[in-house]
């Protein structure tokens, strides 16, 4: 049904666009379009260099348009008539075309004679940076930043001259600043001039921003030669010795053989392929080929082929040595003229130190964001482990409740900002309502039973892990954060966090503070305090310890939930998100000492430092570091059985 | 049914002290005749190839599971790690099989070659062939034993052994019980299995060890006969443990590691050196896992860390609380009754269940009900299936008016100590 | 006499045993080895669905050889030994035909002993790390030179990458795919430190580490990209933290192999858009069959569900294997197989797909744009690339060819002129 109005209104569209359809053909954008037409469909970084060129020079007015809107990917082609034309889409199949002359509407007509050009972003590149020279005058500023990014990002030489001749009347200080500073960056790199180059160099002294390292470091780019006499002139970074650790010696001989100044080595295989090759009658060398089954009969056959001339002589180690001491082997500056190499060689060394402490600096952010997560995820089985002794092997499929809470706010609630206000409260009650009910139903009746507890709890995880597979699929769910807690807190180029990190470090601390003032400054810590200490004599003080274990039970479940609302905005939100975090919860709380929020602190920042010290140390494998701090941690209770901070007196006997 | 009486002075043999042993022994050999009988490689053909492996698979587990008895029923100790040590004895089985496979393989391939190939071209070509899929070349460390196979059924013993000993050792050294040994274990199985899903460990990683049901060099003997041989390996091996394990819960040692389960403090107090004890039985039970995980890899066909995932070795301890712990049998029914069971479930021949518009496909559900009646035999039957057995033969729990005698409700008691 | 009566005795006892095997044995089993619960049924229950789909349709126009096609579907619940065991089930007790199945690598080498043993046929839909090619299994998905080759000349051509980051999960696919890509960048003049690889647990979450590393990549002036084989839901917690640190795609493109449709439905892409993807098949494609097929499957499943490229695999697959039954006249393996050698059936989204005797498909590649939408802009479409069983770019693999037509061998040694092993690796 739906497919016929639509039929129908192509043909309206057809019959209103008909009359228009006159496109100027002979427009000289058209024409020039047409020249490199096919260059433009084909649309390949390789070769569309010419067209972007000629229609940058080309001087006509619409050129800017054309190629803003080509890069855009607003503009078709008439796949009959090969006519360029500027298109928005209407619906599916209907688009409504422009001529590039003049930017006029022509109509609304099928989509089915026209082709889009998709433009790469590697050619949407080379537009931008065609687009330079029109933009970085122009009057909207934020059109003169994209001409700023579009610079950044693909630097020309003649970028150099349209800065400098931009940078003077710049009104938008912002701007300015960032027009100044890529005029230095772009002096660096084009400049003709070596003394202006240095002393930009300089002007970045201590500057560790990626995007001037970036620019200094193919200065120092170096080749290695080599030379029969030790070189001269200022252009030599370094000679090198055969066998150090900058060059291998088999590296070292692989050069002089490729400059043909020394007999190959043979290898393993090419020997063997010689042998075969000269095979005869079964035997090779004199020796039959069933006793060629040991390289070392194969080293002596190949050597009386060699004596008899009928293979190439292998090089022996002392002719390998002998060659490598008759050259000298060192580095040649090939990025820059040698004054300004060695500026910049300066320059990034003085920058190095800068580098390493502000890594050591993101890294220890990293490492204090993962310590908040873990503290988040292990603070309830903290308080249920401390409090009542029970371990909750479900704590983590609450974390996934939390999250899935979330879930479900956010497809009622679209505005993600009240969504997550709603959400959080509203999963502290759903999770803190099913800790609640596993008190009363399972874990009462369980009392001094901790490995009966530890089984039942788990086998509530499993079933709940299912039952969620069962409700929302095995698909991961999108929990989105509201935009102002999109992007990071960029310090600099090399340290930064996001903000969901920062929010999620915030909440910890949140905790952590409530925490620390409802067991210590209220009615209910206090008769939380006294159940864990002692639940007898508690209660023959007239509190009553099963409400107590159920409201801490409660409590500990609700921040679970919490923590899961803030672990899927961060990560994601699947049945099996908890089981993600409940080990190294436990770990976090073994470490730290049971029944102790202080602990739990101390537990999850070493866990999270622990975790990206060892990343640091061996970046290629995060699944190394997970395994070797769980090794440190097996070593680590033998030192300290009860965690790092361990109850005292008779609380550590419970 | 364990009898009721203290280790008796006159000693009688331990099948007469112990009916239960006879018994299972009886069932296991019928049960094995039976299967020959009803299966395609030597009898009718009632039962396919793929229903006799799983039937040999599960009684590995029910191996598996007698261990686990062991540490946990009759010592105390949950261990949520002894999985760890099943995969480990399939790891090391599995690298011979899969090494002479490929070795045949690559010598017949180079047969053809001109040049007789040497030691390290043959070593090369099996190092591509089984880690090509990998993307590696070359023999990590850890296959240096695997050409023989006597080295490497020596390593399913003393690799989970030394584990079992050296982390056994660390952890009892320093008096980690209870729940903080149970997570401890878990731990162990995590880091191992963390450790196996890198490449750089040398097993090839996530692939893990496969084609191990081609036995190398008897290609020519169908599967339906490979499988009834491991059928009867795996129930010699179930009948031996089991009466290994009657044999040493019967004695003055069983009496000490179950004082131990019921009060650690006291038996340390009367002076036996509990740690070793412990330590014992912890390395014992992981050599039998070992020797289960051994036998049982082979049927499965293929080894991978995932297999020691710590999730394997709860439903271990599952098994274990289904089928009642301290007593030897409950074990058994319990491994052999859910592994069953889910199997059934899984494989999507049970019917669904219509509760009205409500249509409950076993698939989805099986796990839920695994869970929640797993919650039920721990909250109501602590005694598992095996309480089954108590009630047949009117064997009741005294009455402790109301206290507990110990952290472990569920074990069988030779007898209760009197309030 | 003797002579001729013998001929005549056997002439008529070979059409005898002949004719029930040209008499189709009714209904025609179809196994179906998708995992519908544990971690891959995210991804496998949708081939699942597939399948019923597909065979639901062939039914309707009249099924195979005269017989309904009835789907046998049993689940391996995402557990490796369990494929063995199921695949042996299908093939002993329930006598299929032909399965449909598999995803991971792990679960296809644990499948392949079995098929290769009862000489059963296995189509397997997802793309892989190649370096296989079994006499029983077809391979509708990509091999490395149909996905990772392609994508990657797409960075160093279109957009002038010159340095890289490859990122994968650390299992096999990934494995094999980056030492491939490694080697082939080493050939086109990349060096060995402008090559940065890392590996992550399945379901990594914390990447914020990873992502600076990758940022701090740039710092020698050379234009960073980045080659994901990250698996699953992983991805989410990745491109959250590319879109929080605000990585355009102009600045560090991503092209990942292992995301699609599916994966992109469990994020808000707008931090996203340009991010790249390599796929032979994406939603978005233009061709009336797409359009019939979407429509099909969002009539079966629902207005929300998308397609993706394991589907389009799927959707050859079978109907390349209806196709090669028919001309065969029958559902013996050893016939079907014959007649797959060439079989040819069109591309969803346009062309036509070959089967190859390498038992891989000749398909095209095709690059998208992550767009606002979760869905991908198509931006470059090669013509059909034929699917190598071996790769070219490592050593030991580049003298390796499958032919099954006329060499009756998947793993032959070009150099040593002998065939390596009939059967595959596991």
């Amino acid at each position: 049904m739906s497919k016929i109005i639509r039929h129908i209104l192509f043909c309206l569209n057809c019959l209103l666009a008909a009359p228009a359809l006159a496109q100027d053909a002979g427009a000289p954008i058209q024409e020039l379009l047409q020249a490199h037409g096919d260059v433009i469909a084909k649309s390949s970084r390789k070769t569309i260099g010419p067209a972007i060129d000629a229609l940058a020079a080309s001087g006509l007015s619409a050129a800017q348009r054309v190629l803003e809107r080509w890069q855009a990917k607003e503009m078709w082609r008439d796949e009959e008539s090969g006519l360029f034309v500027f298109a928005e889409e209407i619906d599916r199949d209907t688009i409504r075309i422009f001529d590039p002359a003049g930017d006029t509407e022509i109509g609304a007509v099928a989509d089915d004679g026209y082709k889009q050009l998709k433009p790469n972003s590697g050619i949407r590149g080379m537009i931008g940076a065609a687009l330079v020279q029109f933009q970085l005058s122009a009057p909207d500023p934020a059109t003169r930043a994209t001409a700023l990014d579009a610079i950044e990002r693909d630097p020309e030489a003649s970028h150099l001259a349209a800065l400098r001749k931009a940078a003077g009347a710049e009104d938008d200080a912002a701007l300015r600043t960032r027009k100044a500073r890529l005029e230095r960056l772009l002096t660096i790199r084009f400049d003709e001039d070596d003394a202006a180059r240095i002393a930009a160099i300089e002007s970045f002294a201590g500057d560790p921003a990626v995007d001037v390292r970036a620019t200094l470091n193919p200065l120092i780019a170096t080749r290695i030669e080599f030379a029969a006499e030790a070189p001269q002139g200022d252009d030599i970074a370094r000679t090198l010795k055969p066998g150090g650790g900058a060059l291998p010696r088999a590296d070292a001989y692989a050069l002089l053989v490729a400059a043909g100044v020394a007999p190959p080595a043979i290898t393993r295989a090419d020997k063997r392929d010689a042998l075969v090759a000269q095979l005869r009658d079964g035997t090779v060398g004199g020796y039959r080929v069933a006793q060629l089954d040991t390289e070392a009969a194969r080293d002596a056959a190949y050597a009386r082929l060699a004596e008899a001339g009928r293979v190439a002589a292998v090089a022996t180690d002392a002719e390998i040595d002998a060659a490598l001491a008759a050259h000298v082997i060192f580095e040649r500056f090939i990025g820059a003229p040698p004054a300004v190499a060695l500026a910049a060689r300066g320059a990034l060394d003085a920058i190095e130190t800068k580098v390493n402490l502000n890594r050591a600096a993101d890294l220890v952010l990293d490492a204090l964001s993962l310590a908040s997560i873990y503290f988040l995820a292990a603070i309830g089985l903290a308080i249920t482990f401390g409090v009542m002794g029970v371990i909750n092997m479900a704590h983590g499929e609450f974390i996934m409740m939390g999250a899935y809470t979330g879930y479900v706010v956010q497809q009622i609630i679209p505005d993600y900002t009240i969504s997550i206000l709603v959400a959080i409260p509203l999963a502290f009650a759903v999770t803190f309502g099913a800790g609640v009910a596993m008190e009363r139903l399972v874990i009462r009746w369980l009392r001094h039973r901790p490995l009966e507890t530890l089984l039942a709890t788990f086998g509530i995880s499993i079933a709940l892990q299912q039952i969620a597979k069962n409700i929302f699929g095995t698909q991961a769910r999108p929990l989105t954060s509201p935009d102002w807690l999109d992007g990071s807190l960029v310090l600099n180029d090399i340290v930064s966090i996001s903000y969901i990190r920062i929010a999620i470090f915030v909440l910890a601390l949140l905790f952590l503070g409530l925490f620390l003032f409802v067991m210590n400054r209220t009615r209910i810590g206090l008769e939380v305090r006294a159940v864990t200490q002692n639940p007898r004599m508690a209660g023959s003080m007239g509190i009553n310890p099963d409400r107590i274990n159920m409201l801490t039970f409660g409590l500990g479940s609700g921040i679970a939930g919490i923590a899961g609302v803030a672990i899927g905005l961060y990560a994601k939100v699947t049945s099996e998100m908890g089981q993600d975090y409940i080990v190294q919860s436990f770990m976090t709380v073994v470490v730290g000492g049971v029944g102790n929020i202080w602990g739990a602190l101390v537990g999850a920042t070493l866990v999270g430092t622990m975790q990206k010290g060892i990343e640091w140390f061996n970046p290629s494998n995060t699944l190394a570091a997970q395994t070797y701090m769980i090794l440190f941690i097996i070593l680590f209770i033998q030192v300290r059985p009860r965690g790092i901070i361990a109850l005292k007196g008779r609380a550590a006997e419970a | 049914m364990s009898d009721m009486t203290l280790s008796a002075p006159a000693r009688r043999p331990l099948v007469l002290r112990h009916p239960s042993v006879l018994v299972f022994l009886t069932i296991l050999a019928l049960f094995t005749l039976g299967v020959t009988l009803l299966s395609e490689g030597a009898g009718i053909g009632a039962i396919s190839t793929s229903f006799v492996k799983t039937l040999g698979k599960t009684l590995c587990f029910c191996l598996v599971a007698l261990a686990m008895d062991l540490v946990w029923g009759y010592c105390g100790i949950l261990s949520l790690g002894h999985m760890a040590f099943f995969g480990l004895g399939g790891y090391a089985v599995g690298m011979w099989l899969m090494y002479e496979r490929t070795r045949m393989i690559v010598a017949d391939s180079l047969a053809a070659a001109e040049l007789p190939p040497t030691a390290q071209e043959i070593s090369d070509g099996i190092a591509t062939q089984i880690f090509g899929v990998v993307g590696a070349s070359e023999f990590p460390p850890v296959w240096a034993f695997a050409h023989s196979l006597p080295l490497q059924l020596a390593a399913v013993v003393v690799v989970p052994g030394l584990l079992a000993l050296v982390f056994g050792w660390l952890a009892f050294r320093s008096r980690v019980t209870g729940v903080y040994l149970s997570i401890l274990t878990q731990a162990m199985t995590l880091a191992l299995s963390l450790y196996l899903f890198q490449n750089d460990s040398g097993l090839r990683g996530n692939n893990g060890l496969s084609g191990l049901q081609n036995l190398p060099g008897l290609d020519d003997i169908p599967q339906s006969a490979v499988s009834l041989w491991f059928f009867w390996a795996s129930a010699l091996a179930l009948g031996v443990g089991y009466l290994f394990c009657a044999w040493l819960v019967s004695g003055k040692f069983g009496s000490v590691i179950r004082a131990i389960r019921d009060d650690e403090t006291r038996v340390r107090f009367l002076g036996y050196p509990v740690e070793g004890f412990k330590l014992v039985v912890f390395t014992l039970t992981a050599v039998i896992a070992s020797i289960a995980g051994a036998l049982y890899y082979p049927q499965a066909g293929i080894i991978n860390p995932a297999e020691i995932a710590p999730i394997a070795s709860i439903y271990l301890a599952v098994w274990v609380a289904i089928g009642g712990r301290g007593r030897l049998y409950g074990a058994v029914i319990g491994a052999g009754f859910v592994s069953l069971l889910s199997t059934w479930f899984t494989g999507g021949q049970a019917p669904d269940l219509v509760l009205g518009p409500l249509r409950i496909q076993w698939v989805d559900w099986w796990t839920v009900l695994l869970g929640l009646s797993f919650v039920a035999v721990t909250l109501f039957a602590p005694k598992g299936i095996g309480g089954l057995v108590d009630l047949a033969a009117r064997i009741k729990s005294p009455d402790r008016h109301g206290a507990d005698l110990g952290p472990d409700a569920g074990a069988l008691r030779e007898r209760e100590a009197d309030q | 006499m003797t002579n001729k009566l013998f001929m005549t005795t056997a002439a008529a006892a070979l059409v005898a045993a002949g004719l029930p095997a040209l008499a189709q044995d009714c209904p025609i089993k179809v196994g179906v080895l998708h995992s519908l619960s544990g971690t891959m049924a995210i991804s496998e229950t949708t081939l699942k669905d597939t399948m019923l789909m597909l065979i639901d349709e062939q039914n309707a126009k009249g099924g195979l050889l005269g017989c309904q096609i009835e789907a046998v579907v049993v689940d391996p619940a995402s557990d490796w030994p369990l494929f063995a065991e199921k695949a042996r089930e299908l093939l002993t007790v329930h006598d299929v035909d032909v399965m449909f199945g598999n995803w991971t690598s792990v679960s296809r080498k644990s499948v392949l002993p079995v098929i290769e043993e009862l000489n059963g046929l296995l189509f397997y839909p997802v793309q892989y790390e190649g370096e296989e090619s079994s006499k029983n299994v077809f391979y509708t998905g990509a091999a490395p030179n149909q996905q990772a080759i392609p994508a990657t000349d797409y960075f160093l051509e279109e957009l002038g990458v010159e340095k890289f980051a490859l990122l994968g999960t650390d299992y096999v696919y990934p494995r094999t795919t980056n030492n491939i890509l490694e080697s082939y960048l080493k050939s086109k003049g990349i060096p060995a430190e402008d090559i940065f690889v890392n590996y992550t647990p399945f379901g990594h979450s914390d990447w914020s580490k990873i992502v600076a590393d990758v940022v701090a990549l740039g710092a020698d002036g050379k234009k960073v990209g980045v080659i994901s084989t990250i698996n699953g839901d992983a991805n989410v917690g990745f491109y959250k933290e590319l879109a929080a640190a605000a990585i355009s795609a102009d600045d560090i493109p991503v092209v990942a192999f292992s995301v699609g449709e599916e994966e992109l439905s469990g994020l808000d892409t707008s931090n996203l858009v340009g991010h790249l993807a390599a796929w032979n098949y994406f939603q978005s494609a233009e061709s009336e069959a797409n359009d019939a097929f979407i429509a099909a499957w969002k009539a079966k499943m629902g207005e929300e569900r998308v397609t993706n490229d394991p589907m389009e695999a799927h959707f050859i697959g079978f109907n390349m294997w209806v196709n090669a039954a028919t001309e065969a006249g029958t559902t013996d393996v050893d016939a079907v197989r014959a007649a797959m050698w060439g079989q040819e059936y069109p591309n969803l989204t346009g062309g036509t797909a070959v089967m190859g005797v390498n038992h891989h498909l000749a398909k095209p590649v095709l690059i998208g744009e992550i767009q606002d939408d979760g869905q991908f802009d198509i931006i470059s479409q090669t013509t059909e690339v034929p699917g190598d069983a071996w790769t070219d770019y490592l050593p030991e693999s580049a003298v390796l060819i499958s032919d099954w037509k006329d060499l009756g061998c998947g793993m032959y040694n070009t150099e040593t002129k002998s065939c390596v092993q009939i059967k595959s690796n596991y």
